[in-house]
Formats: structure tokens, sequence, C-alpha cells
């Protein structure tokens, strides 16, 4: 027998007026994983979410959440579904109780369990003591747990959360971290939007990158990674105008394409097999009497995916998604 | 493995009863009414603008408007009631830009509620609050001399023509604030479609006093049917039941197309 899976979509195209945010995508997200959207500004990843959320009718394809078309069966998918979007969705004037509570009915909790179901989501989320202020007290990173809390309260089985740490400090980052593996390993599916490599490297099982509205690779973190090397190795020279004689010094220390050249910073970037690239890296450049400024080997982040799977970076490309909203 | 999640999936009711749409209205309007009362500035909106309107025609415009017989604050205080039901029924789409771009809207519109329950809840609500305004307004009024001379049962007619107006127009702001989206925009854009509708009516003037068009206008506007309605009943002015079945036709029509219109931008938002 085949599972159905969590979510699925196929051909989903998106058009606003001249703006293609989502050009024939597919996805398919197995029910119970963790499932990273990778993308810059501009991708698609809002789009996807807001079409899967049932706020966005997709212009040609069709979407499932558990075998349920968004566009024919809305109200079924809304049942099963919870939406943190890019900002907190919060009431100021209510408290934190107030607000999680509220959320909780309006997935038709009776009021004894849309209670204590908001209690132990505030506990979880270190609101406790703040459960009874308002929201208009809170800190930004307090507006997003309890956003949080307000997603999960009527206990869906697919949470959609829209770059969910963008703007986050570090602590609630990890915090919302730790509670999505719970939901995870809870049997909950995730579907999560991010522009951090490092993100979806840390949560997800299977990860997506999103350009232009297609689908550009997926796999795992670890076959993403492999794309590009296992390490990004940094260099800086002093020097701007002997960056292109560096690169070329360098080479073949790089263990997929050309190393990628800035010109303007004097940064070299080189996918390298392992650190031992570093030093390696160091001496030719110090036998070719180039200061260097800099060396740095750093994980692969989306700007070097991006790189290798596009040819060039990651830029935001504010068009499509910035404007959505007006154009939807 | 269970049916439900094994392809395909069974169907499942597509439609909320009535009675979930009502549970969920229910909660919408509480939701709006704790965040109104603790907002200071809409109280002040609701309370302290209405009774600085009764004060300025009473006391400086008024000596200078002629209105017969009838005395001016017995004139005046039918039309600011009315005014006051007008611009109170601003805030309902003011309040749902601000709930679009806070994302509540989107929020709500991702849940397994009905979408008329938004809409149902927070005119509902502001409705609520224009009780409480329209009561201030009628105690300002006996204070500096507003003396109504019809039955109880014609002035709570009179109060109860009003709400209903009031309501109607929270739905026409709520179609007018979901479509342009923006506090500012709805803001500008309220006072356009409002303004004329209460100044070019018979709430602070008799309309005969216009020039012809403008009395034209004035003499099929909402706002004059109500008013003069609510003049008959209050203080015997004229005749009522011209006005009033003139006010009611206008209500049901404005329904008809603005709870529609309004649940569709909604959808859209």
């Amino acid at each position: 027998m085949t599972t159905t899976p969590a979510i699925l979509a196929e051909r989903v195209r998106h058009t606003f007026a001249d703006v293609v945010a989502l050009d024939g995508l597919d996805l398919e997200v197995d029910a119970g994983t963790v499932f990273g959207l990778l993308g810059p500004n501009g991708a698609g990843k809002t789009t996807l979410v807001r079409v899967l959320a049932t706020l966005l009718r997709p212009t040609a394809g069709r979407a499932r959440v558990l075998g349920h078309d968004v566009v024919a069966e809305p109200l079924a998918v809304r049942r099963r579904i919870g939406l943190a979007g890019q900002f907190a969705a919060v009431d100021e004037e209510l408290t934190g109780r107030e607000n999680v509570e509220m959320v909780g009915r309006l997935y038709r909790l009776s009021r004894a369990e849309a209670r204590a179901r908001a209690g132990a989501l505030l506990d979880r989320f270190g609101l406790a003591d703040a459960a009874d202020r308002r929201v208009s007290t809170y800190s930004g990173g307090m507006r997003r747990r309890l956003d949080l809390g307000a997603t999960l309260v009527g206990r869906p089985p697919v949470i959609l959360l829209d770059e969910p740490t963008t703007g986050l400090d570090p602590r609630t980052r990890r915090e919302l971290w730790g509670a999505v593996d719970e939901l995870r390993r809870g049997g909950t599916t995730v579907l999560l939007t991010t522009q951090y490599l490092e993100e979806a490297d840390r949560l997800a099982q299977r990860i997506a990158v999103l350009d232009h509205g297609r689908i550009v690779a997926h796999g795992t973190a670890a076959q993403l990674k492999a794309t590009v090397g296992n390490e990004v190795l940094a260099v800086r020279v002093a020097d701007t105008e002997g960056v292109h004689d560096a690169a070329a010094a360098l080479a073949d220390l790089s263990s997929r394409d050309e190393p990628f050249v800035d010109p303007a910073s004097g940064e070299i970037r080189l996918a390298v097999a392992d650190s031992s690239a570093s030093a390696e890296a160091v001496r030719r450049l110090d036998a070719r009497r180039v200061p260097v400024a800099a060396v740095e080997l750093q994980q692969p982040s989306l700007d070097d995916v991006f790189l290798t799977l596009t040819g060039r970076r990651a830029e935001d490309e504010p068009a499509a998604e910035n404007d959505e909203r007006e154009a939807a | 493995m269970t049916t439900a999640t094994a392809t395909p999936v069974a169907a499942e009711r597509g439609r909320l009863t009535l009675a979930e749409t009502l549970v969920d209205s229910r909660i919408m309007a509480a939701r709006q009414l704790r965040k109104t009362l603790r907002r200071p500035m809409y109280v002040e909106f609701a309370l302290i603008q209405p009774v600085i309107f009764v004060l300025l025609f009473r006391y400086v415009f008024g000596g200078a408007i002629d209105t017969g017989s009838v005395d001016y604050v017995d004139f005046l205080l039918p039309g600011i009631i009315v005014q006051s039901a007008v611009f109170g029924a601003l805030v309902t789409g003011l309040g749902l830009t601000e709930d679009m771009k806070t994302g509540v809207v989107d929020r709500f519109r991702s849940l397994p509620i009905a979408r008329s329950a938004v809409l149902i809840g927070r005119t509902a609500a502001d409705m609520v609050m224009n009780v409480v305004t329209l009561t201030v307004i009628v105690i300002v009024g006996v204070l500096i001399g507003f003396r109504p001379s019809e039955p109880v049962y014609d002035l709570v007619l009179a109060f109860v023509l009003v709400l209903a107006f009031s309501y109607v127009f929270s739905w026409i702001s709520a179609f007018v604030g979901l479509s342009v989206k923006n506090p500012e925009t709805a803001q500008s854009v309220g006072f356009i479609w409002v303004f004329p509708l209460v100044f070019a009516s018979s709430a602070y003037v008799p309309t005969d006093s216009m020039p012809g068009a403008v009395q034209a206008f004035a003499e099929i506007n909402p706002v004059t049917l109500a008013v003069d309605s609510a003049r008959a009943l209050t203080i015997g002015e004229g005749d009522v039941l011209a006005p009033a079945l003139g006010t009611l036709a206008w209500l049901v029509g404005l329904l008809i197309v603005f709870v529609p219109l309004a649940v569709r931008a909604f959808r859209r938002a």
C-alpha cells in the first residue's frame, strides 16, 4: 500500500501580473519528516507556503496536503495545517495566554482543552511567567515563540514554517530548532523555508533548493553539500589587483569547479575536500609573495550551493515575493 | 495502516455548519471587544470625538443655522447620532487593514473556521461599541438641552434604526478596508466616501437650504433618510413612514451588495 505524502505539489505555477513566482514546481514531502525549502528572497518560498496554506490559489498545477486538494477541499486542508508566517501573527492587546487559547478554540478544541493546551505550550516555550501579560510588552523573540505556540495549539499534523528564525537572536533560534526536533519526534510533518543551509542541514531530513520558482536540487543535506565539497576555503588577498593570479595558483586545490573570484573584495572561494587545503593554500601564496588578508575554512553556505547549482550567487531578488501581498 | 493515510483519502465535510459559524463569530467578536476596550485610542475615538462634534455644532455653528420652529439642539441630536454611527463604522475597515498588516488575517484564513466569521464577529463587536457611543451622545445631548418629545417605544425604535445603520455601514467599511489593504489608505479613502454622505445630508442643516444638485443628492442620501426617521421618532418632526421605509430599503440593498463583496475581499486578502 502506498502512503499518502504529507505534501504533494505537482507542476504548481503561480504568477503575479507578469512575475512568475512559482514555475511548475514539483515537491513531495513524506509524512513525519522535516523538509527544508532553501532559497534566497524572491525564489518563491513564501508563495509556495501560501499556496499550501490555501491563502493563494495556484495559477496552474495542483497541490495536496495529506491527500486533500488545496483548491477543491480547502477546509480539509486547513483542519490539518498550522501556519507560522514570517511575522508573528499575534494580537498586541491580548495576553499571550488569550492569544493561544483563542486559536485553540478556533481549531475547535473545547474550552477546557484549549486552556490546558495553551498552558502547556506557553510553558514549553518559556512564556509561563509572561503568559498573562499583554503581548505589547513582549520582545520580538517572545512574540515568535508565542506565534509558534498558536501554530501548534490545534495539534495539526502538518506545520508550515515560513522563515521561522529570520531576525531571531541565537538563543531563540536554538529554542525554535529544539521545538522543530520535538515536533518531528512526535510524528508531525514540518515544511520550513529558510535562507540558511546550516539551518536546513540542522533540522531537515530532506532539502530542496528553490530558484526562480523551480526546484533546482533536492536531496539530503549531505548530498547537497557533496555537490559543493565538504568545506569551503575562503581566501582574501590584501592586494585586489593580484586576485586572479592568486586564484589561478589555487585552482587545482578545488574539489569541484573553478574558484569563485570577487575582484572587488579580493575574495576567492573554492570547495575543498578537507582542511589540509588551507595550509597548502597559504604555502602557495606565500611562495608567490602574495599578501594574504584572511584564510578561513567555512561550512558551505547557501551561496556556495547556489554558485555550484546556478553559476551565480544567491542574491536577493526582491521583485516577486515582496510585491506579492499587494498583487495577491 | 488506516484508510485515512492511504491513497486516495476519503472526502470529508467541506462546509461548516451554521452553529460552527456562530461559535467562530462569537470568538471573533469577543477578541475584538477585548482589543478595542484595551486600546485607549479607540475608546477616545468612540467617545470623545462624537461629543466634540455635539458641542461644536451646538455652541459654535448652531447659532447660525436656521431650523425654523425647532430648537437647534433638538434638530442636531438625531443628526449627530447618525453621523457618529457612520464614523464609528469606519473603525471596522481600519481594524481589518491592521490585522492584515500584522499577518493575523493570514492566520485566520489558514484556520478551519468560517471565513465570514471573522467579519461577522468584527462587525458585531463594532456595533457593541456603537451602542456605547450612541448612549454617551444621548446623555450629553440631554445635558445640553435635547428634549425628545415622543413616546419611549419610538425612541427605542430610533436607537435600533441607527444601530442597524451603523452595522450595515460596518460592512461597507470592511469591504473598503479589505480592498485597499493598508491602514493609511483606508483612512483617507474612508473619509472620501463618508464625508459627502454625512455632510450633504440633513444631519446638520435642513436640506432645503442647499443648492439644487446638492439638495437632490441629499434627499436620496441614506444618511438623510435615517436622520429624518430618527427626527420623526424622537422630536416628532416630519413624517416617519416615508424616510423609515427609505432607510430600510437602503440598508437591505447595501447588505445584499456589501456582505458578499466583503467576504469575497476577505477570501482574497
